[in-house]
């Protein structure tokens, strides 16, 4: 398997200037003949879709839900992080980088975080340019705020809702190109498989989720941009039709996963009430810069009334452990936090899973009204789920599945290992290591989407002859169709006893047990048996009512389910050999004597890379090795 | 936060496809508690069809936490329920009380056509994004963000504007169908900045010729668009645009050719 990374030569500080200086380009008027398919219309998709179409390229653009501008980029809450320094705080491009490979606990490339702390300055500018709101003060100009893992305040905003302005951002810019016809939108649809010619991703087959019509889209370079892997817990903070199927079929096609295992569990989310619930709402990390987080000190207090219990009875246990972040300490370490004062039987709430997250201190020192504009989408968010006010009654958090750090290997050009196939935003594996610090998920979405794809993926295109491509009836593109076809008709006729939803929070359970929180061989064993059995259960057992030939959400749903009873497999498979602790995954055999992430650089500084290598057969690990040549590999500590 | 579970009768709006004929249909939804969220409760209802082999109530919902815009449905003939600044997957069902019947609708617009049950068709409204709602501005290497100075004030009504979430339910609500409380937030988001300023004129114009090719009604200022807006979208925004409108109206010059040139 070829893993070469192709990081160019040279300093770190020149490597992007001479990649894209190298690379080569396509004739203005040859740009036309060449067609780019982008499956996804989030941050990276919406912005490399745009932003392809500006440089001349045909794309089309696919999305399962009705408008591209409804992709779970927009739920992101806090803010985006840039390395523009405007606060005077010594922050540089050089401090960004030097945070995002720390926080990342050393298991992301260096070359490639580089680059992202890099274009990140580009990005704020790209964006205020195309409309984006951001916060600003009187005198015109932008605010910042802090995220977790750092010591500067270099987030940008757009109140709770930076994600949502930054994709309609994204989305503008789409439709604009939409309405020049340089971009075609698949609204609806959902791809269902790669087509692979030659060795080389040639194009997708689709299924119209309206029609059910199951069509083949030829093109001359493919693009994931699908987000993450999430909902295989089942219940996360991810929008409900987010899934991993397009990332699986494609790994299943020859592309390899990087590090399947590492999954960010966030710190800050609203608890789980009952049996019913179907999915997780994050409280932003933005709020943990006024909000104190604590449990009582004894456990007979849990019960009381938060506001009756006294300062001496309560345990700030952020702000003990680690003095110098405190409640800003990074998302890994205070989910973890979190975990160990609830299981000591300090939680509180009525199923005991949750801490308190208290702005009575910030209320009392800024005022109500401050507080309000700072966070006030997010209280009223709060106040409609739990039905408590959080101006009175501290909120009520509890850690959950929020992202996956994981996803498709691909090399500094953001390709796969399948020429023509590339990944982009939360579906690669690039850029974050063991663990995400907050607000640099919307500046890798971007970053890739208008800055990377549009050098890389020219780069890809003027190696290939213009207006080449196989036809239609070309045998891997029909057998490929009929492939998804019968497998769409053994779904149907199956015509068991439970539905998909029963299968997929069976799988979630197991999951969040076994590979979620804190992980050990004895039970990611037990998840390994468990997982195959559940699957063959899927198989024999489930039941999807109506008909392929219309809107069919049950379905979308079992075919969804089907793919992360697989990839949830190969995600403990990972989670066992990795015998180390790091960032979001903590191995509980491998912890210090105070209980931190214990890490293993001489056995484990390298990226896990799976390939796939058939129906019923052991995947194979292989290794891509981790050199840090300019942040000096340390202990990560933030006491 | 109460334990006592409720018992509801549903009466849902069944429609195969847009061709067919729809007609409401009645359930039971028994033992919900309120702690459930809307979909929720629909979820289990369906799950309920699903285990009698009957096909589950299409409903579009994606984000659940009230940012998408996706979920639409006419709860009790109010778009997203009965709850002010709530969109329907915020909804909990501690909003109604044991032995209540709920009457669910999808949006009723011509612009809006039903595709299956409650699920229907608002690309009209990325049709009116592309004519118009956008600022042109390729990505490159713009200018530094702090070179453009924006008062305080233009950047907050500016961001009152955009936080529309496009889920089209001040067209649902509107008497006439008008889609003028969408299309003008979008003029106000893009037309109080300075960034927006060189296409301000055209985008108006742009964009209500596409608003009216697509069939939406107009405006007779009856508010029931801001009083079911799920994000607080404010009628000044159409104000605005009207002013706008009647402007670009005026100036109006048919394009000339701008081509050709030394060379």
């Amino acid at each position: 398997m070829d893993l070469n990374a192709r990081i160019p030569d040279g300093p770190i500080e020149k490597k992007w200037e001479k990649h894209k200086f190298e690379s080569k380009l396509v004739n203005p008027a040859n740009k036309r003949k060449y067609r780019v398919i982008m499956v996804g219309s989030g941050l990276a998709g919406g912005a490399g879709a745009a932003s392809l179409a500006e440089l001349g390229y045909n794309v089309d653009c696919f999305c399962y839900q009705d408008s591209p501008r409804r992709a779970h980029s927009i739920a992101a809450q806090g803010g985006i992080n840039a390395a523009k320094n405007y606060r005077n705080d010594g922050d540089s491009v050089y401090r960004l980088f030097y945070d995002t490979v720390k926080g990342g606990d050393f298991r992301a490339r260096e070359a490639n975080v580089y680059r992202l702390a890099e274009v990140s300055a580009d990005i704020i500018d790209q964006c205020v340019a195309n409309g984006v709101p951001f916060a600003r003060e009187y005198g015109g100009l932008l605010d910042n705020r802090s995220f977790g893992g750092a010591q500067v305040s270099r987030t940008f905003y757009a109140r709770g809702q930076t994600g949502q302005q930054l994709l309609i951002g994204a989305y503008q810019a789409l439709e604009r190109q939409v309405g020049l016809g340089t971009v075609k939108m698949h609204n609806r649809h959902e791809m269902l498989e790669l087509i692979v010619v030659d060795g080389v991703a040639r194009g997708i087959v689709t299924r119209d989720m309206v029609t059910g019509e199951i069509e083949s889209h030829i093109a001359d370079a493919v693009i994931l941009s699908t987000g993450g892997y999430g909902n295989v817990f089942y219940l996360s903070t991810n929008a409900m039709g987010c899934n991993g199927t397009a990332v699986w079929r494609a790994h299943k096609k020859g592309a390899a996963f990087g590090n399947p295992c590492f999954t960010q569990i966030h710190p800050t989310c609203i608890p789980v009430t009952g049996d019913h619930q179907s999915k997780l709402t994050l409280m932003s990390e933005s709020l943990r810069n006024d909000g104190r987080v604590w449990v009582p000190k004894k456990k007979e207090d849990c019960k009381r009334n938060p506001n009756d219990i006294k300062e001496e009875d309560r345990d700030y246990y952020l702000e003990r452990k680690y003095p110098s972040f405190g409640n800003l300490a990074p998302r890994d370490i205070s989910s973890r936090a979190a975990k160990q004062v609830c299981d000591e039987g300090r939680g509180v709430g009525e199923t005991g899973l949750g801490v308190y997250l208290d702005f009575s201190d910030a209320i009392r020192r800024l005022g109500k009204a401050k507080i309000e504009e700072k966070y006030g989408n997010l209280f009223e968010m709060y106040e409609r789920i739990t039905d408590e006010n959080p101006y009175e009654t501290p909120m009520r958090i509890y850690p959950a599945v929020h992202y996956t750090m994981g996803g498709l290997w691909v090399d500094y050009n953001l390709q796969s290992t399948i020429p023509g196939l590339f990944v982009a935003g939360e579906a690669n594996f690039s850029d974050h290591g063991a663990n995400r610090l907050g607000a640099s998920a919307l500046m890798q979405g971007l970053a890739d989407g208008y800055f990377v794809l549009p050098a890389t993926v020219s780069n890809y295109l003027a190696g290939l002859k213009p207006g080449v491509r196989p036809a239609a009836d070309h045998p891997e593109v029909t057998g490929t169709v009929t492939a998804v076809k019968d497998r769409i008709q053994k779904l149907l006729s199956i015509k068991g006893t439970k539905s998909p939803t029963h299968f997929h929070r069976e799988l979630g359970k197991i999951m969040w047990e076994y590979c979620g929180m804190a992980r050990n061989e004895a039970g990611l064993k037990k998840a390994l048996e468990l997982i195959p059995k559940l699957r063959e259960e899927f198989w024999k057992d489930v039941r999807v009512v109506g008909e392929n030939e219309s809107l069919n959400q049950s379905l979308e749903m079992a075919a969804r389910v089907a793919d992360f009873l697989e990839l949830g497999e190969l995600m403990c498979l990972d989670a066992l050999q990795r015998r180390e602790s790091c960032g979001g995954h903590f191995r509980e055999e491998f912890q210090t004597e105070d209980g931190e992430a214990l890490r293993d650089d001489e056995n484990f500084c390298h990226v896990a890379v799976w390939e796939y290598t058939g129906e019923g057969q052991a995947p194979v690990r292989h290794i891509e090795p981790l050199t840090f040549d300019n942040v000096h590999l340390a202990t990560r500590s933030y006491k | 936060m109460s334990h006592k579970s409720m018992n509801l009768t549903l009466h849902v709006w069944r429609q195969k496809n847009a061709k067919c004929d729809g007609k409401f249909v009645e359930y039971k939804a028994d033992g919900v508690s309120p702690d459930m969220s809307f979909l929720e409760m629909l979820d289990v209802v369906n799950e309920g069809l699903i285990a009698k082999g009957e096909e589950p109530i299409e409903f579009d919902h994606d984000c659940r936490e009230g940012i998408c815009g996706m979920c639409s449905m006419v709860i009790n003939g109010r778009p997203h329920g009965p709850k002010e600044r709530t969109t329907t997957c915020q909804l909990h069902m501690r909003s109604f009380k044991d032995g209540d019947s709920i009457t669910l609708e999808p949006w009723r617009a011509e612009a809006f056509p039903v595709v299956r049950d409650l699920v229907v068709d608002r690309t009209a409204f990325d049709r009116i994004v592309a004519a118009g709602g956008f600022i042109t501005a390729p990505a490159g290497t713009p200018q530094d963000a702090n070179a453009l100075p924006i008062s305080k004030e233009n950047a907050d009504l500016s961001m009152d504007a955009a936080a529309c979430i496009g889920c089209g339910a001040c067209v649902a609500a509107c008497p006439n169908a008008s889609a003028m409380l969408f299309v003008s937030a979008k003029i106000s988001h893009l037309g109080l900045l300075p960034q927006g300023q060189p296409e301000r004129y055209i985008r108006v114009r742009d964009m209500i010729a596409q608003m009216d090719a697509e069939e939406f009604g107009t405006c007779t200022n009856h508010g029931e668009c801001e009083a079911a807006c799920p994000k607080g979208i404010k009628m000044e925004n159409i104000a605005r645009m009207n002013r706008d409108y009647i402007k670009a109206s005026l100036t109006y010059r048919p394009a000339t050719s701008g081509g050709g040139g030394a060379g």
